[in-house]
């Protein structure tokens, strides 16, 4: 007797708790005020670019990141990979995902919209292309993700964007000089 | 100094302009022409042999052969060395690439050595989750996932570079391929995904098993308003279901296949249901030649590859179009006689390319 729907061997390796993605689900229906939010963190975090060189980006790094998977895991289940995507993948963390996918769906999308490996889990980029429709920047969706740097892992997204953005502030001031 | 010395006429013909590999997919491609091509079912063996035979099998219906990549999660004879084996022989393989099994060092590998074997054609995907297979306590790798591979390989072919930044002094000159499928959720993201894949680097793209028409053409219209069909060729996937309960079977077990009730009660309701499935996809494959901005077709076959000949041929979709056959070497008969004759007669053996041009004379 064949089965009702297609049931994997194994649950993911990832350890899950309903009670984790219902919250995740919470967020990427607010995606759009958790953008707000981010923005204005952001903003917040390159005001603070003298501070952070005067304590120094290596030494900020660990209470930073400390207080960023506290934040992220609640809100997102995030899986610390440092190298954050979520503004551009709906609040709806790629990470999740069974395949770790950071460019859209697989094919194997449930008719509906569960994972594949999961089947208890509505699809993370379901989740994703929903989220990211309500966004003010829905369209960041579309841009290709270069590959993961696995070199990052479990340091904080936050301060990298924060000195990058430095760096590229100072930059743009060198040129017009 | 290399091992085999080469002569300046001896080298690899450069592709013709435009393309950006030597094989003959990518030629019927772009000569407009509809391509066909097909899955050869791996073999759980280390004879060549069944590579081969079950190579033959497509012989003068296709013009390129997908070899899998573990499809499913299970382990079968490596992609790699089946196109080692077709390329061999002189088909035109189609080396499938999953990010499942390997890590961005051993894909990168595997793409120069697979194009210093003469693989022209690759096809890049995610590949289903280790849970699928028959081994589910394999730890899943997916260092890259489809999109990020596509840019890989396209870094490599066009820049000449590895992921790393170091230079190849031979870049692997590949047609790149992607998967499709129109037929899962989120179904307004699916042509979006297209756009990404073709931005990514994909020039061909082959869907999964098509059963719906309606659902197919609907993609096909965001498709062509997003201009997507001129830049890439859309192979549709067809294929042959052996019965009802086979179709149940492949809804209830394999990820990813949308094949609709009306299928299923239509292969129910006849009396010779394998040949009633034959028949569906014949059908699907005739409507697909139709579409506007459909290139091609990849039929899939499982188990079931010996109805490929008769499914492309009895469709009608090569319109007397005849794909390349392995045929006996007319010209290198001619060759090794007259190297043979030379050897008689003058006790000494001789170049082979002056034996060619010899014959040529």
């Amino acid at each position: 007797m064949p089965k009702a729907a297609y049931q994997p061997a194994k649950f993911s390796p990832i350890a899950r708790r309903r009670s984790l993605y219902t919250v995740r689900l919470w967020s990427v229906r607010h995606a759009k005020s958790l953008e707000m939010v981010y923005t204005a963190l952001s903003a917040v975090f390159l005001k603070l670019h003298p501070f952070w060189e005067f304590v120094g980006y290596k030494r900020a790094e660990k209470p930073v990141m400390i207080a960023e998977k506290i934040v992220k895991s609640f809100l997102f289940d995030c899986r610390m990979c440092g190298q954050c995507a979520l503004s551009d993948t709906g609040m709806s963390c790629p990470m999740n995902c069974p395949k770790s996918l950071r460019n859209g769906p697989c094919g194997g999308v449930r008719p509906n919209g569960n994972c594949e490996v999961e089947p208890d889990m509505p699809c993370v980029w379901v989740e994703a292309w929903e989220g990211s429709q309500t966004m003010k920047s829905s369209e960041n969706i579309l841009r290709v993700q270069p590959p993961v740097d696995h070199s990052l892992k479990g340091t904080s997204s936050w301060l990298r964007v924060t000195s990058d953005e430095a760096a590229k502030n100072s930059a743009a001031v060198g040129e017009i000089k | 100094m290399s091992f085999f010395p080469i002569g300046e006429h001896e080298e690899p013909l450069p592709p013709e302009p435009g393309h950006t590999s030597r094989g003959r997919l990518e030629r019927v491609l772009r000569a407009g022409e509809f391509a066909v091509t097909a899955e050869l079912n791996p073999p759980d063996s280390a004879d060549p042999n069944d590579v081969f035979e079950r190579g033959a099998v497509f012989d003068g219906w296709v013009d390129g052969i997908n070899a899998t990549d573990g499809s499913g999660a299970n382990c079968h004879m490596s992609s790699v060395g089946i196109c080692a084996l077709l390329t061999r022989v002189g088909y035109s393989p189609i080396m499938q690439i999953s990010c499942r099994d390997h890590n961005r060092i051993a894909i990168q590998g595997n793409v120069l050595g697979a194009a210093a074997m003469g693989v022209n054609n690759i096809l890049c995907l995610t590949g289903d989750g280790v849970q699928a297979g028959d081994q589910p306590g394999a730890k899943p790798v997916f260092d890259l996932d489809c999109m990020s591979l596509l840019r890989t390989i396209r870094q490599m072919r066009d820049e000449g570079k590895l992921l790393s930044g170091r230079k190849l002094t031979s870049a692997p000159q590949v047609f790149l391929g992607a998967a499709i499928n129109p037929f899962a959720p989120p179904y307004d993201f699916r042509p979006h995904r297209l756009a990404k894949k073709i931005e990514a680097g994909a020039q061909f793209v082959q869907s999964q098993y098509c059963f719906d028409i309606p659902m197919m053409e609907n993609y096909m219209n965001s498709v062509r308003d997003m201009g997507l069909d001129e830049n890439c060729f859309i192979l549709a996937g067809v294929g042959p279901l052996a019965s009802a309960r086979a179709a149940k079977w492949i809804r209830s077990n394999v990820p990813g296949i949308h094949i609709p009730d009306s299928i299923i009660e239509r292969l129910e309701g006849a009396e010779d249901q394998k040949l009633e499935g034959k028949k569906i996809a014949i059908e699907i494959l005739q409507q697909v030649r139709e579409m506007k901005g459909v290139s091609g077709a990849h039929v899939m076959a499982y188990r079931q590859e010996e109805l490929v000949a008769d499914i492309v041929h009895e469709s009608g979709v090569l319109k007397g179009r005849k794909p390349w056959t392995r045929e006996a070497n007319p010209d290198f008969e001619a060759v090794s006689e007259a190297m043979e004759i030379t050897k008689e007669q003058m006790g000494e053996e001789i170049e082979p390319s002056a034996a060619v041009a010899a014959v040529s004379d």
